[in-house]
């Protein structure tokens, strides 16, 4: 039964692959995409965007076999990847939890022969990935900042942080950076957790303590729908706008309606996930060369590209 | 100044149970006069509306609490539960879909049935499976976290009918003869919490369940009536404050209600609830949770504190309002 069940795949296989042409091999591969679980919205993302490309890749090359497991820490991610590797995976896809509780399982995964590629948060040990794909944290900072500069040239700015990290480090400096010798000028800044309802608490406490603020940048969208929130409740006319960051569909929206508090956003695709997936199938079934490092732009958001980056079945 | 003027008159004759009911006042009036010194604004009529305002989800949360930490229980859940009963309530409120007093009426009606649910749950457990509250709370916080994750498929649950947002809006941002909706509803949530635990015989189970249990059951209290309900009423609580959450973002997210167990039973303990029950002081929980946002705030309007440095002026300032309680009552 088992033989005979073979026999047919490994036809199909063939089959498929003489359908697709010369440069194409038929073979059986099969990649692991290891990921956080859904917990907040930009991973939330992440798993949508994983599950979707395994479903096109597995259509688009024949004998392709995409496993996506996403485990809910670290610790589990480790765990999971441990599963995975006794299932005889070809490739790991893996956005690790954090780089220091990440790199040695991984490390273990690459003693296999298995093709690493890494996504987004870098190992701590870079010789371990055969492929890095991540976004741009210090862009996705300088961006904003340009924009800043660009559209508001001069005035007063609240900047709302995220949750203490490299991440937000880069992305916070880097802003300042970008607003050095313009007329635009930071005058508060504090944390508020990429979270909606810190972010709604600190624009009240901002718009009681500042009589007058020109923009707002959230730097990330769920801040962002809480600062309007706050903006609205207090009737305030001085700010000009908001910009928040990482593509929500929601704010996309805004974005697409030319909602005049919402001009724009700054891209911080979930969907590099995809990005990795692809060039990870590739190198398995193309003869180019696909080992490197991938790194995203952060890419400026406005009313004629809005529609590229609007996903309106993303839970993100 | 304060304690001359509390032991001079009718004050010097009560028991020291007033004078540490007191106590979180004074407190409150330090940090308000503390604010003032910081920041001109922080005395502002739209700043103090705001904080109160925002102290409301936690006020009610804690005055459940108050509840159950007084008859020796815990419950480490109410921040998961606060978020899975504002998601569910949002796709109810989404399946159902017309703008109207109806179906807010049905929503509201499916929140507070969920928290009493999933008080109920806690209750039982801990009640007839006889395991410690910490930890029953604890795996339902996880359950509870898990699920509103799994129905907002790891993104954001929003009330997507804008006309019923609009209807609904007014539950967080609108008035009561010039008081914030949200602060009429906590005070009269505390209102009935204390009529509940002071003046009826339930109460006076609750807070002997709290002191001893064993002298409760030779007593004749329904032990694990008197539990479970506490629980219950922790789990309206909830549902109440989902009531006045949803309407102010009009979304729940998995970061929903992220932290507030940790900060309702701060609330509890510095209004002067013991932890380790047998004594329960609704007041004093409210003014706690006020005294918490009130902290929060101070921090952003001060121009000297370092957004790095927030977190430990807030911790310190906690621990030396507390402190400043203390050597209150001490002093007397």
């Amino acid at each position: 039964m088992k033989a005979a069940l073979l026999k047919v795949a490994l036809a199909t296989g063939l089959m498929a692959g003489v359908a697709t042409g010369a440069t194409a091999q038929p073979k059986n591969v099969t990649i692991a995409v290891s990921i956080p679980a859904a917990t907040h919205g930009w991973t939330g993302g992440v798993v949508y965007h994983a599950q979707e490309t395994a479903k096109q890749l597995e259509k688009g090359y024949p004998g392709l076999k995409v496993i996506v497991k996403t485990s809910p820490d670290g610790a589990a991610q480790a765990n999971a990847l441990d599963d995975l590797m006794a299932q005889r995976v070809d490739a790991l896809v893996v956005l690790p939890f954090n780089s220091d509780e990440l790199t040695d399982p991984v490390r273990e995964v690459k003693k296999r022969g298995t093709f690493v590629t890494v996504v987004d948060r870098g190992l701590k040990d870079p010789s371990i990935q055969d492929i890095y794909v991540a976004g741009n944290n210090a862009e996705f900072g300088r961006v904003a900042g340009k924009y800043f500069v660009d559209n508001l040239k001069e005035g007063n700015v609240v900047v709302f942080r995220g949750i203490p990290t490299v991440i937000d480090e880069e992305r916070v400096s880097n802003f300042e950076k970008a607003l050095e010798g313009s007329g635009v000028k930071v005058i508060d800044k504090q944390y508020a957790n990429w979270n909606r309802d810190d972010a709604f608490k600190v624009m009240q406490d901002f718009l009681s303590k500042h009589p007058k603020i020109d923009a707002v940048w959230a730097s990330d969208d769920d801040m962002a729908l809480g600062v309007l929130e706050a903006i609205r409740q207090a009737k305030r006319e001085d700010i000009k706008f908001v910009l928040g960051g990482a593509g929500m569909k929601d704010m996309i929206k805004k974005v697409i309606d030319g909602d005049k508090m919402i001009p724009a956003n700054v891209s911080y695709p979930p969907s590099m996930i995809s990005t990795a997936m692809g060039v990870t199938a590739a190198h398995f079934y193309t003869n180019a060369p696909m080992r490197g490092t991938y790194t995203l732009d952060a890419q400026l958001i406005t009313k004629d590209n809005a529609q590229e980056h609007y996903f309106p079945e993303s839970p993100f | 100044m304060t304690e001359t003027v509390l032991r001079s008159g009718a004050e010097r004759r009560k028991s020291t149970i007033d004078m540490r009911a007191l106590s979180p006042f004074i407190a409150l009036v330090a940090l308000a006069i503390a604010g003032a010194l910081i920041n001109p604004d922080f005395l502002t009529a739209s700043n103090i509306l705001n904080v109160v305002t925002r102290s409301a989800f936690i006020a009610i949360i804690a005055v459940g609490a108050t509840f159950v930490i007084s008859a020796g229980g815990l419950d480490l859940s109410v921040g998961s539960m606060a978020a899975l009963t504002a998601g569910v309530m949002i796709l109810t409120l989404n399946s159902l879909g017309g703008a109207d007093m109806s179906t807010l009426a049905v929503g509201m009606l499916a929140a507070l049935a969920l928290g009493a649910m999933c008080g109920l749950a806690n209750g039982l457990i801990v009640t007839f499976g006889r395991i410690e509250p910490f930890i029953v709370t604890l795996g339902t916080m996880g359950i509870f976290r898990s699920l509103v994750v799994w129905l907002a498929a790891g993104g954001t649950i929003t009330l997507r009918n804008f006309e019923l947002r609009e209807l609904y809006r007014p539950v967080y941002f609108g008035t009561v003869f010039g008081i914030p909706v949200p602060i009429v509803a906590f005070l009269v949530v505390a209102a009935i919490g204390a009529l509940i635990l002071y003046r009826t015989s339930f109460g006076r189970h609750v807070v002997a369940l709290g002191s001893n249990e064993d002298v409760a059951r030779y007593s004749g209290v329904p032990i694990w009536r008197v539990r479970t309900l506490t629980y219950i009423i922790q789990g309206i609580c909830v549902g109440i404050a989902v009531l006045v959450y949803v309407p102010r973002l009009g979304s729940a997210t998995p970061t929903t209600g992220l932290l507030w167990e940790l900060q309702a039973i701060t609330a509890v303990v510095i209004g002067g609830t013991a932890l380790k029950g047998g004594v329960g002081r609704v007041w004093g929980t409210v003014v706690g949770a006020v005294i918490l946002e009130l902290v929060a705030n101070i921090m952003v309007l001060s121009n000297f504190v370092s957004e790095f440095l927030v977190g430990a002026v807030q911790g310190a300032i906690i621990i030396i309002a507390m402190l400043v309680q203390r050597s209150v009552h001490r002093g007397r």
